[in-house]
């Protein structure tokens, strides 16, 4: 087994590991330690396939605002972020759950006894994925994706505080609303 | 050199594991961090093609080999982390209206 082979099959057995810790933590906080094992594994993967600068772009982005954005949220919300496990449609929830697994494992399958030989890597040239590259095709070949990308963003972040604001920045809730908003409360699920 | 079908099947085997939990997991915490999973596997496989058949020389400005699939998971990066964002601001909004993160909770547009 080459160095090369090492590093592929210690970052997907860490990237597994955080993907099942994910989903199968019980505390959300754990489950962000979870997601934050994967991002760096598939970082780790993402230089292994020359794109260097999304690598850092991954760790960046996702660890450094992403992951820290759940735990905010999850410290915020305290105890009651983790919800206690009920056996209401659990029949349902495992039927689904076991057809996407079973259509994902026949996926699998699929990819390697229906192709015809291996996908060889040809070297590209030492620029491949660097950030001169990426940056050139960026701003020549896609920019204006690039920049359509910079108005989701301020979309998004307006949205995000018109939603997070809640009523009292917009409008008092009428009578009217405010007794639904009642009434369901009382009488729960 | 580990050839691409095996980066695949990696991939495959994340975007599983990411929507069994989406579909079982009840926590809206933990399914916005299924999503994540499903996108990171993406991610992965759309940059493992780019490196196995990338086109030498296409592009119209830039002249070297293509960084399509880089392209697409640089994008989809920059659109996850809006749907985060506000994904978890709308998580606040339904904790601060029912006291809980529970998605079968949710139903305040029921009837």
């Amino acid at each position: 087994m080459t160095l090369g082979q090492l590093y592929f099959y210690v970052c997907a057995a860490i990237a597994l590991v955080g993907a099942l810790s994910v989903v199968v933590a019980k505390s959300p906080i754990r489950g962000a330690m979870g997601l934050l094992l994967l991002i760096l594994s598939i970082a780790g993967l993402f230089l292994a396939l020359h794109a260097q600068f999304l690598a850092a772009i991954q760790l960046i982005v996702y660890a450094g605002a992403i992951v820290v954005l759940f735990l905010f949220v999850i410290m915020l919300l305290g105890p009651s972020a983790s919800t206690p496990s009920d056996r209401r449609g659990i029949f349902a929830r495992t039927v689904g759950g076991g057809l996407f697994g079973l259509l994902g494992l026949a996926a699998i399958w699929g990819v390697f006894h229906g192709s015809s030989g291996r996908m060889s890597m040809k070297l590209p040239d030492p620029a491949f994925g660097g950030i001169d590259a990426f940056g050139s095709v960026i701003f020549a070949d896609a920019l204006v994706p690039f920049e359509l990308s910079s108005a989701l963003l301020m979309v998004a972040v307006v949205g995000e505080k018109a939603v997070a604001k809640g009523r009292q920045g917009i409008a008092a809730p009428s009578r009217g609303e405010a007794e639904i908003i009642q009434e369901s409360r009382e009488e729960g699920p | 050199m580990i050839p691409a079908e095996f980066y695949v099947v990696l991939s495959a085997l994340l975007f599983v594991i990411g929507g069994v939990g989406f579909l079982v997991r009840r926590n809206v915490l933990v399914t916005l961090m299924s999503i994540e999973v499903m996108l990171n596997a993406a991610n992965l496989a759309l940059v493992a093609f780019n490196r196995a058949r990338f086109d030498p020389g296409a592009g119209q400005v830039f002249t070297g080999p293509s960084h399509t699939g880089q392209l697409f998971a640089f994008f989809i990066i920059g659109a996850e982390a809006a749907e985060v964002a506000v994904g978890l601001a709308i998580v606040l909004s339904l904790y601060r209206l029912r006291r809980t993160v529970r998605s079968d909770e949710a139903d305040l547009l029921r009837n």
